[in-house]
């Protein structure tokens, strides 16, 4: 799945990497995943009509509350389904890992305990990053714009959705959660057919 | 499994899931760690991991058998000595379940911030809950703490 990721960012003109030597299988997310499948989205002939298509799916993923809890507006995280302030009160502090004496490490181990999420990664993404309250135009130019997305280029932002270890908590959280739509495998081909398709954006 | 508690080697027959707390309670009797709410709510089971404040109700054991672990009954150094002096001098407990967790953060905070001002303290002791609120007091002793009574 990852080498028809790679496929697609060769054809946006990354020449960075091998492209692979036969077609990979097509991304098909499943149909439980509530999101559109990858070879349906590629069905649609205009540029900026598929791409504003492939990012309503991406925002199914960045909007649900395992990604967007940990991008809240202010400087306190926001938990549950429902995404209600993290309760005890923490926030972001100098780089996103708290503050000295309460650092989100305090609680969060590296995997799931119980009912506490944990990672090695896990911490507040950068205040730039922040996405609760936006709409899903505003998050897609947030996305794709350096200066607000940690300085992710397009090959960085599809390897930080496809690969990166936080991203992955995603899809693995506690029983008691939901997972994100679809896995992280689709996230990172949905995202590079998105920039493959001209990174349009729904209107803000 | 082998652990470093307070400075010690321990060893300890226990699954690698089993809550730190559990440990320390249960199979070391080191009941100075309190059992709070045991979802990582209230504070009352915070030690040090290599240093760092750490809920011991949500972390498997397997996860510090190779690291420092740090109780209450262990806790030294300069600013853990602030601390008890502080504490005493102001007489901050009321009931006192939840000062063994709230002395441990502290010193984390004291470890980083020499001197926290208010913001900094509410912010480092938020995840500690006190149910006989005796927050004020807790702040005004992290201050003497710190050598700032004004």
């Amino acid at each position: 799945m990852r080498r028809f990721a790679l496929g697609l960012i060769l054809a946006a003109g990354c020449t960075k990497a091998t492209p692979p030597a036969a077609p990979a299988a097509p991304v098909t997310a499943s149909p439980a995943s509530g999101l559109r499948s990858l070879a349906s989205l590629q069905a649609i002939e205009d540029d900026e009509a598929r791409a504003i298509a492939i990012f309503a799916e991406v925002g199914k993923i960045l909007t649900h509350p395992r990604c967007m809890n940990c991008h809240p507006s202010t400087d306190r995280p926001l938990q549950g389904e429902a995404g209600l302030p993290h309760q005890p009160h923490v926030v972001r502090g100098a780089d996103g890992h708290g503050v000295p004496g309460l650092v989100c490490a305090s609680c969060h181990g590296e995997t799931n305990f119980e009912n506490v999420p944990g990672n090695p990664h896990w911490h507040l993404a950068p205040a730039s990053m922040a996405w609760a309250g936006k709409s899903l135009g505003a998050i897609c130019a947030q996305v794709k714009d350096p200066a607000r997305n940690g300085g992710l280029d397009h090959d960085a932002l599809v390897k930080h959705m496809a690969e990166d270890p936080l991203v992955a908590y995603g899809w693995d959280p506690p029983a008691h959660l939901e997972p994100a739509p679809g896995d992280q495998e689709t996230a990172g081909a949905l995202v590079a057919a998105w920039l493959e398709a001209g990174a349009h954006c729904p209107p803000p | 499994m082998k652990l470093s508690i307070n400075g010690q080697a321990r060893e300890v027959d226990v699954d690698e899931d089993t809550p730190l707390l559990w440990v320390l309670r249960d199979h070391l009797g080191m009941t100075g760690t309190k059992y709070g709410c045991g979802v990582a709510q209230c504070g009352a089971c915070t030690v040090h991991v290599d240093g760092v404040p750490r809920r011991a109700c949500v972390t498997p054991v397997g996860s510090v058998a190779e690291r420092d672990v740090v109780t209450i009954e262990g806790l030294a150094g300069a600013e853990a000595d602030a601390v008890r002096t502080a504490w005493e001098a102001i007489d901050v407990p009321q009931c006192g379940y939840c000062q063994a967790g709230q002395i441990m953060t502290a010193v984390a905070l004291l470890k980083e911030v020499a001197k926290p001002n208010d913001d900094q303290i509410d912010q480092a002791m938020a995840g500690n809950i006190c149910r006989c609120a005796t927050y004020v007091r807790i702040r005004r002793a992290i201050h003497s703490a710190a050598g700032d009574d004004s």
